[in-house]
């Protein structure tokens, strides 16, 4: 019987809407056809694979083992020496893989700090208007009032250097963008047909926010995420330059601070291999974000 | 007019208000106090006592926010810890470093990027414009950190062109040692900033002005150099604003680098110092600077776009 009144359904829905598909079903459907966005996507998977891994310590562990003499150039014999060694002779190639695993935590954590933040945030605003709109809008406006390095400094410079205190300055400083994305995208929704048609049904404020409209803006926080993990992994290359950032351990902003000593040498490769694991990463954030954006934002299809 | 622009100034005391708290709850009330860091492990309690009277740190909190917000309104901030200067005098001697590095950089990033943003849309869908897209691309993927590293090792110490780092202050001097910072800074930006006016042109080219224009039979290019360029300011000015930040941290990065005595050096040296007033002090500043730079543009929006009301 069941299965009799979805079939039905189904032939209603298909008569009145014949190519009828969700939003994300539909752009899934466009991310498939796009073989950059494809290509994103896997060198992405490649990268958090080799994040896992090195977390796991599966692959290039321990990084700290000398496998050469100093500064040596990079060789093809051997895949330590792939991109040769560092000043105490341990390999380059190792170190830019245990970047990996710093710079996808870097972004992976401070995107789940700021994200619940701005989602709410926005979405209260947003929707209630009146005095928390006032307050929120003055709360975000005053945080990015503080040019973003400025607030990265003090926030790390007062939690103490380290990774857990990169998170969190990272986090606090990267909410405002996507408050100020949901808090518009709350103002054009909530007065929509379908919203009033929960009310009406005696949907509450908090069923209406989070279970009416929160879906159909959830697709603005993928977007971001791909901005934030950009802005994240540039962000851990600042910070450990100024010794703020990520203390014994090897990454992507250590290497390229340590570079600087060793060009006048003729050592190039840390800076190279650093500079490339992170170009390639930010590059496949930075195309994937504008796929994304293209298939996700209504306004391009057809 | 005048009514604007006060009514505008008035509604920026509640950001700076805001600024000052944030900031102050930053460094004052989770920082702690600092003056065992400054005194070292075999400092005596009255030097801790003298310390902490001279700085403040024994008033209850409510007086020590009061005093900060007298520091901003007095431009006072005291001295550092590290060069046990005044700090605003330390300011004063790097505002004209960093202008005029950062000044000549930004305007001829934004000259460059516009024409070749509108040059790009002019040609729109065609290799050259494919081409500049992706190259923008890959431009922007690269840390700022790389472009000076590689810059400061080929032109400066491989070539030889430019003097790997240092400053003179005497004027046509001083241009062999800012030219090379300036040309980084213009090469890291281009890339976000082409994108930029190149998207915010090709939407501009959308509106209904410009098929008029074209209807009544201008040509392409007047179009687009007369009519398009004119309605691209409004874009081309919240893009200004936007690049503030970015301003910052190249001077940061690259007076560092060069060994430009300006604003960032003195920031840089101040976290590498553990400088708690210098800190406190460039990031009230900074952040300040960004609200004014803001309301500037607010106003500019009326000059350029007689839409803006100014109710």
């Amino acid at each position: 019987m069941t299965t009799q009144v979805q079939t039905v359904q189904s032939a209603v829905g298909n008569q009145v809407h014949p190519t009828s598909r969700s939003l994300w079903g539909d752009a899934f459907l466009r991310l498939k056809r796009d073989r950059i966005a494809l290509l994103c996507i896997s060198i992405l998977v490649l990268y958090a694979l080799v994040a896992l891994l090195c977390q796991f310590g599966w692959i290039a562990s321990p990084w700290d083992r000398v496998v050469g003499s100093a500064y040596q150039p990079p060789n093809f014999a051997s895949i330590d020496l792939i991109l040769g060694t560092d000043l105490f002779g341990r390999s380059v190639f190792y170190k830019v893989l245990h970047g990996t695993r710093i710079a996808m935590s870097v972004g992976l954590m401070s995107s789940l700090l700021s994200i619940p933040v701005g989602v709410f945030l926005g979405s209260v605003a947003g929707y209630f208007g009146g005095w928390v709109d006032d307050l929120v809008v003055w709360f975000y406006t005053t945080v990015s009032s503080i040019p973003n390095i400025m607030l990265l400094i003090a926030v790390t410079f007062v939690l103490g250097k380290g990774l857990t205190a990169m998170y969190v300055a990272l986090g606090v400083t990267a909410w405002v963008g996507l408050a100020r994305v949901m808090r518009g995208e709350f103002i054009k929704h909530k007065s929509r047909d379908y919203v009033v048609a929960a009310e009406s049904i005696g949907a509450g404020h908090v069923a209406r926010i989070f279970r009416h409209i929160l879906p159909n803006v959830s697709h603005f926080v993928i977007i971001n995420i791909s901005i934030q993990f950009v802005s994240a992994i540039k962000s851990e290359v600042i910070l450990s330059f100024l010794g703020l950032g990520v203390q014994g351990q090897p990454s992507w902003g250590v290497m390229i601070d340590d570079a600087k000593l060793e060009l006048s040498r003729g050592v190039w490769w840390q800076l190279a291999g650093a500079s490339l694991a992170m170009f390639f990463v930010v590059l496949a954030f930075n195309l994937l974000g504008d796929s994304l954006r293209d298939a996700l934002d209504p306004k391009m299809k057809h | 007019m005048l009514v604007y622009v006060v009514r505008k100034l008035l509604s920026t005391i509640p950001t700076l208000l805001g600024v000052a708290l944030i900031v102050f709850i930053l460094f004052d009330m989770v920082g702690g106090d600092p003056t065992y860091q400054m005194l070292g492990r075999h400092a005596n309690a009255q030097q801790i006592q003298e310390v902490r009277h001279e700085y403040g740190f024994d008033q209850p909190q409510p007086i020590q926010f009061l005093h900060y917000l007298k520091q901003i309104v007095t431009f006072d901030y005291g001295r550092s810890y590290a060069t046990r200067q005044p700090i605003s005098q330390m300011i004063m001697e790097g505002v004209g470093p960093s202008l005029s590095l950062m000044i000549p950089a930004f305007l001829i990033t934004t000259i460059l990027s516009v024409s070749i943003g509108l040059m790009v849309a002019y040609f729109r869908g065609r290799a050259i414009d494919r081409i500049v897209v992706i190259l923008c691309v890959f431009g922007m993927s690269l840390p700022m950190l790389a472009y000076i590293l590689f810059g400061q090792y080929f032109f400066a110490f491989k070539l030889g062109w430019f003097p790997i780092s240092g400053y003179e202050s005497a004027w046509p001097d001083r241009l062999e040692f800012i030219l090379m910072p300036m040309i980084i800074f213009v090469i890291v930006s281009l890339g976000y900033d082409v994108r930029f006016y190149r998207t915010a042109i090709l939407e501009e080219t959308t509106q209904d002005y410009v098929r008029t224009a074209r209807a009544k039979g201008l040509s392409e290019p007047v179009v687009f150099f007369r009519h398009v360029l004119k309605n691209s300011m409004v874009p081309i000015l919240t893009n200004v604003v936007i690049e503030i930040p970015m301003l910052i941290l190249g001077a940061f990065l690259l007076e560092s680098f060069f060994g430009i005595p300006g604003l960032g050096s003195i920031t840089i040296d101040a976290v590498h110092n553990s400088d708690f007033p210098v800190i406190k002090a460039m990031t009230t500043l900074v952040a300040f600077l960004y609200v004014l730079g803001n309301l500037t543009t607010d106003i500019l929006y009326t000059l350029v776009d007689p839409r803006v009301s100014l109710k």
